[in-house]
């Protein structure tokens, strides 16, 4: 069973628990093991980098580090955190000054980071690591042609890395087609859903989510699939307030991919955190699926 | 004789050195302002701040909302075809206008950021309840109405923490931090 150290981040802990329990649930299934980084700390998002750029690196690196100590590689569930630890890892690798000084730090906490280790986003676990087909054979609950916009956000493609598509991504495409969903041609894919310009400038935001859901809708979405936690509040949570503010009747279910994957392996709605959203999934799940969940 | 550098040069500065100064190698081509998901919102669009930071219009760009309103995507950094980190420069704008408090009093950006640290520098840990405090009082009424029953469905879903989580290590982790903050006042 290959294992990885894991980095829940903390949108996890409570306001993504729903995340946190079907990527737990659908890693053992698939025979992958998550072990939860010990005494992790906040990585930052987006917001440290606008005070400054060594502190907001040193963060990420403390997190790193201890995924070396313990000799696995380093996986991250959030786009944000995943952005932030990658990069991170990356300067480290490859600027031995700025190594210098955040070892310099990390001796503090008796740490060290070389920047050896590997970083992926879970949804690269599932696909890269454990692979399409490999899920495709363990699917015992088809989703049934659900039709199911497959919602990158940003920063699971971007800042590009190595060479890859960032203008139209097919890896999540892909997986949901492993589950048997019908993964529609959704536009907006990799468009912004404002981050947390929801707090800083809710205008702008409720305006960005609007077009989103629109443009999802429009093609023809039962379900918006997320891979990122926030991605997954501004989309669903703020659903009423863009309704309040444009006058329009969304009521879209955003679900996090694991919890598709693990409704196509045959794992319980209830192991998947199903329940805690705002906007039930159920009618659109219902008629899909093939045997009612166990 | 040193001489004071001008404010692109303080810009350039503030960027990760491997950047270097990117300004002059803009084309001015605006496919950043074609791709930004936020442009109708902005004071400037982000190819016209690049063209005000390389002519040194210090006060002009730092009166613009234009880089405290960018979200962060990153879609105007990968299609530039210069190569130029716009989203890396609209941060540096945001932590020059920091570190110079020059952000005009309206912008919640800026005060989220800085409660934002402090609360991870307390406890290492992010606590949504704290952080909401930086921006609701900045709210009108209707947004803070809709922001509390937006919050309370939450609650009710299990979704929000009711006790702030806290890091073990958290005197060497604070330890940590001060290692950088010391070592950059000194220099």
């Amino acid at each position: 069973m290959k294992k990885y150290a894991y980095f829940p981040g903390c949108s996890l802990e409570k306001m993504a628990l729903s995340y946190h329990d079907s990527a737990l649930e659908t890693t053992r299934t698939l025979g992958v093991e998550l072990e939860e980084l010990e005494d992790w700390n906040c990585c930052g998002a987006t917001t440290y980098f606008h005070l400054d750029e060594i502190l907001a690196n040193t963060l990420v690196a403390r997190n790193l580090a201890i995924a070396e100590k313990q000799g696995l590689d380093f996986v991250a569930p959030c786009s944000a955190c995943y952005k932030n630890a990658y990069f991170t890892n990356k300067y480290i690798k490859e600027d031995a000054e700025l190594a210098e000084h955040i070892n310099y730090a990390l001796e503090a906490d008796h740490l060290q980071l070389s920047g050896d280790l590997t970083v992926h986003h879970l949804i690269e676990v599932f696909v890269d690591e454990i692979g399409t087909e490999e899920i495709k054979n363990k699917v015992s609950n088809s989703l049934n042609e659900l039709r199911v916009a497959p919602y990158y956000g940003c920063q699971i493609v971007r800042p590009r890395k190595n060479g890859e598509n960032v203008e139209d991504p097919q890896f999540f495409e892909e997986l949901l087609a492993a589950m048997g969903a019908d993964a529609i041609d959704f536009a907006y894919k990799t468009r912004c859903c404002g981050g947390s310009l929801l707090l800083t400038n809710r205008h702008a935001a409720l305006a960005m989510i609007r077009l989103l859901l629109q443009n999802a809708l429009d093609s023809g979405a039962e379900v918006i699939a997320t891979t990122c936690p926030l991605c997954q509040v501004n989309l669903e949570c703020y659903q009423t307030q863009v309704n309040e503010e444009f006058g329009t009747d969304y009521s879209v279910p955003i679900l996090y991919f694991t919890q598709l994957l693990g409704l196509a392996l045959g794992t319980s709605p209830k192991k998947l955190g199903f329940g805690k959203e705002l906007i039930s999934a159920t009618p659109f799940l219902s008629k899909h699926l093939v045997k009612e969940a166990k | 004789m040193a001489t004071r550098p001008t404010f692109r040069q303080e810009i350039s500065n503030l960027l990760y050195s491997p950047h270097g100064d990117p300004f002059s190698n803009c084309i001015h081509c605006g496919t950043c302002s074609g791709t930004c998901p936020v442009v109708e919102f902005m004071d400037q669009t982000p190819r016209r701040l690049i063209g005000m930071i390389n002519a040194d219009m210090k006060e002009e760009v730092l009166a613009c909302n234009t880089y405290w309103f960018c979200a962060s995507c990153y879609h105007c950094t990968v299609r530039c075809p210069s190569n130029i980190d716009i989203t890396g420069v609209m941060y540096a704008v945001k932590r020059y206008s920091i570190w110079h408090k020059t952000y005009s009093d309206d912008l919640v950006g800026p005060i989220f950021s800085e409660t934002f640290m402090k609360t991870i520098a307390r406890s290492g840990r992010s606590y949504e309840p704290i952080l909401a405090t930086s921006y609701l009082f900045g709210f009108g009424a209707k947004e803070f109405f809709q922001e509390v029953q937006g919050a309370t469905k939450m609650m009710l879903k299990g979704r929000i923490p009711i006790l702030p989580s806290k890091i073990k290590h958290l005197k060497n982790f604070q330890n940590m931090i001060k290692r950088i903050v010391f070592t950059e006042e000194e220099a």
